[in-house]
């Protein structure tokens, strides 16, 4: 038996009114990657990273628990779940995340910092007060949640006089670039893509890496927000040779991820066809969206070598 | 025998997102859709036009599953904003049928 569909946006349409996010993550958590790199809280510019490849190793561990329910006599008792969730944070006693994974994950952030270091980019962090955009809960319709969580997202922005925000995945791009626009009246913020940011200020490589690699495009990079060109630019002047899978660029194929909350085993299987198309290329292959890279990777299971796009250009450039 | 909803077919109407109307019904959006979700958007979208409310709530599992991924979007020689209409119909069982 599927997941309960309506039981279970409950759950995360309420941790995102409760709690600020889908699936909640300890502030220690979500900001532990910035130790060390003195970033000003706040300023004009901020990267933002919207958790979401903070959030990845808590989503793997709870999907696990998903996949385990899913199919279960355990499904009948989501609705119970939703019930105490409001009172007590269910998902911090499911999601029990690696160690291992979480530094991983921390690493591609380190690496996009650095690299609009090198670049000569002044900007700032807003620690524990950056927030989840709310990109699930938009996909999933829930259109009266998110207008209430994006007026909290954008007056925190208000408060740090911020004005042009430097996103790191495609999801967030998308929210405060295209969607957000849409919701708040007088939204004025410039968004950009790092891999936006590092091309318009023309970084040049210290190293030629001399390699080839498959490129997985996001789709709402590629479909959304057109940006095509950027990774293809980046990766081409540190010598790597972008070879291209059967659906690429404009026409890439889904990784299977925006299933996942709701239906873990037609997201396996989606990954799974992609990871196919994939192999028949190369075994390396690079991701610039952190659900695209834990759903290929699973998929994967080793067979391709998936990394994300960051730890290239951090190799090349730094 | 299939009924129609007057008040389904108004909320329809009343919302500025749903543009299924420039559908021809030409099948691109089913043959290139990876998911193999044949039901989206043509067929669903012909049921939501009509008002027809009971057809599009048998098929809440497809319109959940659908990636919105946009490939059928891509591929649509009309430009109907498909992802936005998937979205507008998740958004009214939301509230229709989950009390969300």
């Amino acid at each position: 038996m599927p997941l309960p569909t309506g039981d279970t946006i409950g759950i995360l349409a309420d941790n995102l009114t409760l709690r600020q996010s889908v699936l909640p993550i300890p502030a220690k958590s979500a900001t532990r990657w910035a130790a060390g790199l003195e970033l000003p809280r706040g300023s004009k510019t901020v990267l933002y990273t919207g958790l979401m490849y903070q959030m990845i190793p808590y989503i793997a561990a709870m999907n696990k628990a998903q996949e385990d329910i899913e199919d279960s006599f355990l499904v009948n008792f989501i609705g119970l779940g939703r019930r105490i969730n409001k009172l007590i944070n269910v998902s911090s006693i499911m999601a029990r995340p690696s160690k291992t994974m979480q530094q991983a994950y921390n690493q591609i952030l380190v690496n996009i910092a650095r690299l609009l270091q090198q670049a000569g980019v002044q900007f700032g962090y807003l620690y524990e007060e950056e927030l989840y955009s709310g990109a699930l809960i938009y996909d999933l319709g829930m259109d009266h949640v998110l207008k209430e969580h994006a007026q909290r997202v954008y007056a925190t922005f208000k408060k740090y006089g911020v004005k042009k925000i430097i996103t790191v995945d495609p999801h967030t791009t998308n929210m405060l670039r295209s969607v957000y626009p849409t919701l708040i009246n007088g939204y004025d913020l410039t968004v950009q893509s790092y891999m936006e940011v590092l091309v318009e200020r023309n970084i040049r490589p210290r190293s030629d890496l001399n390699t080839a690699v498959v490129m997985h495009d996001s789709c709402v990079y590629a479909r959304y927000e057109n940006v095509l060109n950027e990774q293809r630019t980046l990766l081409a002047r540190a010598g790597v040779t972008v070879k291209e899978p059967a659906n690429a660029g404009k026409f890439t194929m889904c990784c299977g991820g925006p299933a996942e909350s709701l239906f873990p085993k037609k997201a396996r299987d989606q990954a799974q066809k992609r990871v196919e198309q994939i192999k028949k290329v190369a075994l390396n292959a690079v991701t610039m969206c952190p659900i695209c890279y834990v759903n290929l990777q699973k998929a994967a299971g080793g067979a391709v070598q998936l990394e994300d796009i960051s730890s290239y250009l951090v190799r090349a450039y730094c | 025998m299939a009924r129609v909803n007057p008040e389904f077919a108004g909320a329809v109407k009343e919302s500025k997102a749903f543009n299924a109307s420039a559908c021809m019904n030409c099948g691109v959006c089913s043959a290139v859709c990876h998911m193999g979700i044949e039901l989206l958007p043509r067929k669903l979208f012909r049921y939501v036009l009509l008002g027809i409310e009971e057809k599009v709530l048998a098929n809440v599992e497809t319109i959940y599953s659908c990636l919105l991924c946009k490939m059928c979007e891509v591929n649509c020689p009309a430009s109907v904003h498909i992802a936005e209409n998937v979205r507008f119909l998740r958004h009214y069982i939301n509230k229709k049928v989950y009390q969300l």
